[in-house]
């Protein structure tokens, strides 16, 4: 199993609901966020182009946190998510300098925080947060081992990127373009 | 032209607008750790070369500064870490792709030793120095005994440490000035000519004196190169590490880089030690200062410098 995400940016509007619904769902403390939205504009007037993405942490094969982290924190879980085992981590900061994306902060308790794919609902059936809440339809999550997954079925249909993919960290954060 | 506007929630303190979680605390113990390391290490190669009484500062003396410089390391490391009470976990695995993993574990083995040293030759600063307690002074016999053994534990670790200090920064695949394992060997050099210089300073044998300065010279000598050839490294590289290069070629550190640690830390100590060297009177603690201060500006400036490079996306 390895759970993926892929983020249409044609249809995106950046209403940052999934930023809201994911601060609500995983009670993420004022002036945090773990995804947020990017608006790239590219181009001199009037040829000019614009995209949105909807970022958050990679979900890496090949984490450079869970790499450098010294206690084991940062580690692979169900279906390739990365997550951080709160009580392990000592709030070294290796994760987050090692992270291209910089998914990752120091929650005010301590622990470094980041996006868990909100692995809890996933467990029950459900979508994640940001994904169940998307006023355009443009997200879509599932396992990339099941081609008849929704995430599988759009990724064979449409062109899609990953960000940065020279980095080496075969990120399972696809956006459609 | 490209504009980029993060247009939402994306304001995690400590990352945006630039990345900045590590302050003083990380470059100050790394300071410190190469300046253990350094003064260990010429402690170690006399002991092994059976050079104890001409290097009597070099073996017996500068060394006991290091544990003090790992003390006060140590607590700032303690003071960098966010989750503090949660510090005991770094020893309870070991994870062999963690250099930080390897760090923890490194100066679990150093402190003890740079402390072992210490107790063996304190009585050579403090004649009248009293244990209190047999025990001890039997536990100090047995470690004089097997001074060869502990003199080789130290030396290998000392290295470790010395090349730890850099590679900690060249393990983050993000930050692209740190993506260079240059860093390992530049960040030893750096300890071991900042050891050199403690003992330069602390000696009052004119043969050691000179001995030190000649080694303080080669090792300079040697910064200079790993310096450059870290830079053409860059420059040869992709867009991300001569955008990184780029901050000291031009870019905002690029001033006090040349200034503070190549110039003031490295070639102006140079000329100072050479030209003591050939006779002239210099005041020591001159070339010794800048060589400390260079020591500490390259850390300082390496690790901001790194936060501020970026993968392009």
């Amino acid at each position: 199993m390895r759970y993926a995400m892929a983020i249409d940016t044609k249809k995106c509007v950046g209403c940052s609901d999934c930023v809201v619904a994911c601060q609500t769902e995983n009670d993420v403390p004022i002036g945090y966020c773990r995804d947020w939205v990017v608006e790239v504009m590219d181009g001199t007037y009037p040829q000019l182009e614009m995209e949105l993405r909807s970022e958050r942490c990679n979900h890496c094969e090949n984490s450079p946190c869970v790499r450098c982290c010294p206690t084991g924190a940062s580690h692979y879980s169900e279906g390739g998510t990365v997550l951080v085992t709160k009580n392990e981590c000592i709030g070294c900061s290796a994760c987050i300098t090692s992270c291209p994306y910089d998914a990752r902060f120091v929650h005010p308790e301590g622990y470094v925080d980041k996006c868990t794919f909100c692995i809890h609902r996933v467990k029950k059936g459900m979508q994640p947060a940001c994904v169940a809440v998307c006023p355009t339809k443009c997200m879509y999550f599932g396992d990339l081992d099941d081609p008849r997954s929704e995430v599988s079925q759009i990724l064979k249909k449409r062109k899609s990127k990953t960000l940065i993919p020279e980095a080496g960290t075969k990120p399972h954060l696809y956006f459609l373009i | 032209m490209r504009e980029e506007i993060i247009i939402s929630g994306r304001n995690n303190p400590l990352i945006d607008p630039q990345l900045h979680v590590w302050h003083w605390e990380i470059p100050t113990y790394l300071f410190l750790g190469g300046l253990a390391a350094g003064l260990m290490f010429f402690a170690a190669l006399y002991t092994i070369r059976n050079k104890e009484n001409e290097y009597k500062t070099a073996v017996q003396i500068a060394p006991m500064l290091a544990p003090i410089a790992l003390m006060l390391g140590l607590v700032a490391l303690f003071l960098d870490l966010h989750h503090k009470l949660y510090f005991w976990r770094l020893y309870t695995t070991i994870r062999l792709e963690s250099p930080m993993s390897w760090g923890a574990w490194t100066l679990m083995v150093v402190t003890p030793i740079s402390m072992i040293w210490t107790a063996m030759h304190i009585k050579e600063v403090f004649p009248r120095w009293n244990w209190k307690f047999d025990v001890i002074e039997e536990l100090i016999e047995f470690f004089k005994k097997n001074k060869k053994t502990i003199a080789w534990i130290m030396l290998i670790s000392s290295v470790i440490l010395g090349i730890y200090t850099g590679i900690l920064f060249s393990a983050f695949n993000a930050r692209p000035l740190w993506n260079t394992s240059i860093l390992g060997p530049l960040f030893l050099a750096s300890g071991l000519s900042a050891g050199a210089a403690v003992v330069i300073w602390m000696s009052k044998n004119h043969a050691e004196r000179k001995r030190f300065a000649q080694l303080d010279l080669m090792i300079i000598g040697i910064e200079l190169f790993l310096i450059i050839h870290m830079f053409m490294g860059f420059l040869a590289s992709t867009q991300v590490q001569i955008d990184a290069a780029n901050l000291f070629l031009g870019g905002a550190y690029t001033a006090p880089f040349w200034i503070f640690v190549v110039l003031l830390g490295m070639i102006v100590p140079a000329i100072l030690e050479g030209m003591e060297l050939k006779g002239y009177k210099i005041p020591v603690a001159i070339p010794v200062v800048l060589v400390l201060f260079g020591s500490v500006m390259l850390r300082f400036l390496i690790s901001n410098a790194g936060q501020a490079s970026r993968w392009l996306y």
